[in-house]
């Protein structure tokens, strides 16, 4: 955190990107309230114009800032800068997750038990709504919504997703070494085991899904259960996509050999976060899987 | 080590065009206006419909509106004055201000800047497009509480969306500010010697990582609920419509002091400057606000004492709520006694921060009040919680940001504004203020509730009251208007760079106005410079 040590202050130039993106995201999302609210086809057009503007615009923007990396633009300070940049929204996207697992915890410490006839409150609520629900965990409550169904086992899928992501973040790490000792093959090699083993873990998640839905019934609308598990895995799962793709715009960087020793930012951003995605699902394994 | 690159000429081009200069913006001045530009629109749009609230509490019975509308206009009330005007205003007064006060040429992400600013309008425009929707706009309070938000009409979807562009608009601004105060300070800048505005910015952006994300889960569980099929809050599926309220407060007692702590490092930029004195314990200040940073997390849960908590819970939520009255009551005596035998002189910005001292001894009392759990018993969810905390989100964080402006408004235009009518405006708002809130504590103490568009013959006097004071505080802004237009487009009273005689800190070493790139190169700063903030104090 040292302050500048450049002799001269870095500004970048302007940019039309930063715009972009916020016609894009406006678009995105008020395609999907519309199509949330009924309004078909017009929900789903103006939400793929906006997706496509993303899309354009992510090329535009960081292609834009790849030119300038490459050109030996950035100082050492804007290379500080983009640091802590890439580390506090880490720091945002765990809260967002925290928002998730703080309400299971809530529902499973208090909720449940209490449904159940644990406590001062529990008395009321067992004794005069729900009589006879008994607590458990998994549930779909006392109004049994979404019928029977069965959870998912831990030490099926889950277990073998576990190690696939344990060895991707292992991988990817030692693609790190590799470019730090500048051994480009052993890089892209295991960059490349890297991406493999992330899009393995997404299609036995696509697959663990569909065989919740169609052989276990357990779905969105299985209670509570239904409910944590899915905005939990799901959230999870839609960070692993994200991740595989900056995954796979690295290797073609690595490619196109945009990185050396020293200068790699790219990357390691990249690496910080699939490594941030690897904690979450253990996290997940542990605290929706197994207990 | 890459070389260092001369971008900065680049930069300095004259002929931009009116879209270059505000669409594609990496300048922190320029985004910083744009900032408080439109929390001063947003300050008017939310504004009108608090006078539309008051005048159909005006007299008992239902006059001007129906009553579901009425409930459309307290929900959009508190988002569009939340997070249309004072996060905004804070963010735009960041921008200003905090690459002055560190010797820095910019903020340290600058196009990402401009994201977060752009994301605000729009988000907006979806908020405010729910007016003219089937259904209406979301009425069921900026709290969002379900089940009766899942009750509302096609606003639900526009309403969440909105939350979530807000939401990301302004952690990156925070991820942006932190960046800079960590990354960009000019060398002798060091963290104990930096401004107070630059510290209690430091702290808020954490909370604003740390507490935005959650807020954006929270409604994104209510979209599930509303469009999806889940059952979060639906207690025959094993949920609980309570759990949204324990992860909306997490977010939402945060919240609070994010709208307050950006403040507090405004008042201890103004009150030394006006009593001629370094501020008194800069130190314990910093702590201060570190520590009401780090209690906010732990008392979400008073604002639902009367849900049904175990017991046990409401006693630790009330000890830790009436903790934070001990760091809060340092910074009001630390500004006591910096004004403590200094030098005092009453220019239009010190009034302000007087006035937010005050008002805000008087929202923070209240408070405490409410953090007794038998008390709150009976206060919970009638006009005593209303006065409160525009007691301090009005006299406190809008006053702060008010002072602010006419605290740095030479510097950033240049010239100066009237002292009568800035003064008057001072003046005309202070008495206001008290008519319109202070009789809502004798309402609330009466148990008047709030959220309700009629009321009983017996609060017929203080509504009315009350009323009056609204209109008269909200034309008073009027005069606001006409003093900073003034100031910046027809004053002809050249401001010189130091502004104010006492006042020290970087920014007052550049001309004024400031050039459009503060610092090109790192100053040569020393202690004296700094003697604000106390660091020569000692």
């Amino acid at each position: 955190m040292s302050p500048a040590q450049a002799n001269l202050y870095y500004v970048p130039h302007k940019s039309r990107w930063p715009f972009v993106a916020v016609i894009g995201m406006f678009l995105f999302m008020v395609g999907a309230a519309n199509w949330l609210n009924g309004h078909e086809p017009a929900g789903q057009i103006i939400l793929t114009l906006g997706a496509l503007t993303i899309v354009g615009m992510l090329f535009g923007w960081f292609g834009g800032v790849i030119k300038e990396s490459l050109s030996g633009t950035f100082n050492s300070q804007a290379d500080g800068s983009f640091r802590l940049g890439m580390m506090w929204f880490i720091m945002s996207e765990i809260f967002f997750f925290a928002a998730f697992f703080g309400g299971l915890f809530y529902i499973r410490t208090f909720v449940v038990p209490w449904l159940g006839g644990a406590g001062d409150k529990g008395i009321i609520t067992n004794g005069f709504i729900w009589q006879g629900f008994t607590a458990a965990w998994p549930t779909n409550g006392p109004g049994a919504v979404g019928g029977s169904f069965t959870a998912t086992s831990p030490w099926g899928i889950p277990l073998l997703n576990t190690l696939l992501l344990l060895s991707s973040s292992m991988t990817v790490t030692i693609a790190h070494h590799a470019l730090r000792a500048g051994n480009r093959k052993r890089l892209i090699g295991f960059l490349g085991v890297t991406i493999i083993l992330g899009l393995l873990f997404l299609g036995f998640q696509a697959h663990e899904y569909w065989d919740s839905y169609v052989n276990l019934n357990m779905t969105l609308h299985s209670g509570i259960y239904g409910a944590t598990f899915y905005i939990l895995t799901g959230f999870h799962g839609l960070h692993v996509t994200i991740g595989t793709i900056m995954l796979i715009v690295m290797w073609f960087r690595c490619v196109r050999g945009h990185f050396d020793r020293e200068h790699h930012f790219g990357f390691e951003a990249v690496s910080w976060y699939w490594h941030f995605v690897d904690v979450v699902w253990l996290c997940l394994f542990m605290f929706v899987y197994i207990l | 080590m890459s070389t260092p690159a001369v971008e900065v000429g680049h930069y300095q081009e004259h002929h931009q065009s009116f879209f270059e200069r505000w669409f594609m913006s990496t300048n922190h001045k320029d985004i910083g206006t744009l900032y408080l530009c439109f929390s001063f629109l947003m300050l008017f749009v939310g504004g009108s419909f608090a006078m539309l609230i008051r005048a159909e509490l005006f007299e008992p019975g239902m006059q001007l509106m129906q009553p579901y509308f009425f409930n459309e206009l307290t929900a959009m009330h508190g988002l569009v004055m939340i997070f249309g005007v004072i996060m905004p205003a804070f963010v735009g007064l960041a921008n200003w201000m905090i690459p002055m006060q560190i010797g820095a040429p910019d903020m340290a992400l600058p196009r990402l800047n401009n994201l977060s600013f752009w994301l605000l309008p729009f988000a907006f425009i979806l908020l405010l497009s729910t007016f003219f929707m089937p259904g209406g706009a979301p009425a069921a309070g900026w709290t969002m509480y379900p089940p009766l938000v899942l009750q509302g009409g096609e606003s639900i979807a526009f309403l969440i969306f909105s939350i979530h562009l807000l939401g990301i608009s302004s952690v990156l601004g925070s991820i942006n500010i932190i960046a800079t105060i960590l990354n960009m300070r000019a060398p002798g800048v060091d963290l104990m010697k930096m401004s107070m505005f630059c510290w209690s910015w430091l702290i808020t952006s954490f909370l604003v990582i740390a507490v935005m994300p959650v807020l954006s889960g929270a409604v994104t569980m209510v979209l599930f609920d509303r469009f999806f099929g889940t059952n979060f809050f639906n207690a025959a599926a094993g949920g609980d419509p309570v759990m949204y309220q324990h992860v909306f407060w997490f977010f939402g007692h945060p919240e609070v002091y994010i709208m307050i702590l950006p403040a507090f490092g405004i008042i201890s930029e103004i009150v030394p400057t006006f009593a001629r004195k370094p501020l008194f314990g800069y130190r314990a200040m910093v702590y201060a606000i570190a520590c009401i940073a780090f209690l906010s997390f732990l008392v979400w849960s008073h604002h639902m004492f009367t849900v049904g908590l175990p017991l046990g819970a409401e006693v630790f939520f009330m000890y830790a709520t009436m903790l934070i009255a001990v760091p809060t009551g340092v910074k009001i005596f630390n500004w006591v006694t910096t004004m403590w035998k200094g030098s005092l002189s009453f220019e239009t910005p010190m009034l302000w921060a007087i006035g937010f001292i005050v008002l805000f001894s008087i929202g923070g009392f209240s408070g405490v009040m409410m953090a007794l759990v038998p008390a709150d018993f009976q206060y919970y969810g009638t006009y005593f919680i209303v006065a409160h905390f525009h007691y301090v989100l009005v006299g406190g964080a809008l006053f702060s940001i008010i002072g602010a402006t006419y605290y740095w408004l030479p510097k950033w235009s240049g010239h100066m504004y009237s002292g009568f009518w800035s003064k008057l405006h001072f003046w005309s708002s202070v008495i206001s203020v008290n008519v319109l809130f202070f009789p809502q504590q004798f309402l609330g103490f009466a148990g008047m509730p709030r959220r309700i568009p009629d009321y009983n013959v017996a609060f017929a006097n203080w509504n009315m009251v009350s009323s009056i004071g609204g209109f008269w505080f909200g034309a008073t802004q009027l005069i606001f208007v006409g003093v900073v237009i003034h100031c910046v487009f027809f004053s002809r009273a050249k401001a010189s760079s130091r502004v104010w005689e006492h006042a020290y800190g970087l920014e007052w070493t550049l001309p004024s106005p400031a050039p459009h790139h503060s610092f090109t190169v790192p100053p040569v700063v020393d202690d004296s410079q700094l003697v604000q903030t106390g660091a020569t104090a000692h």
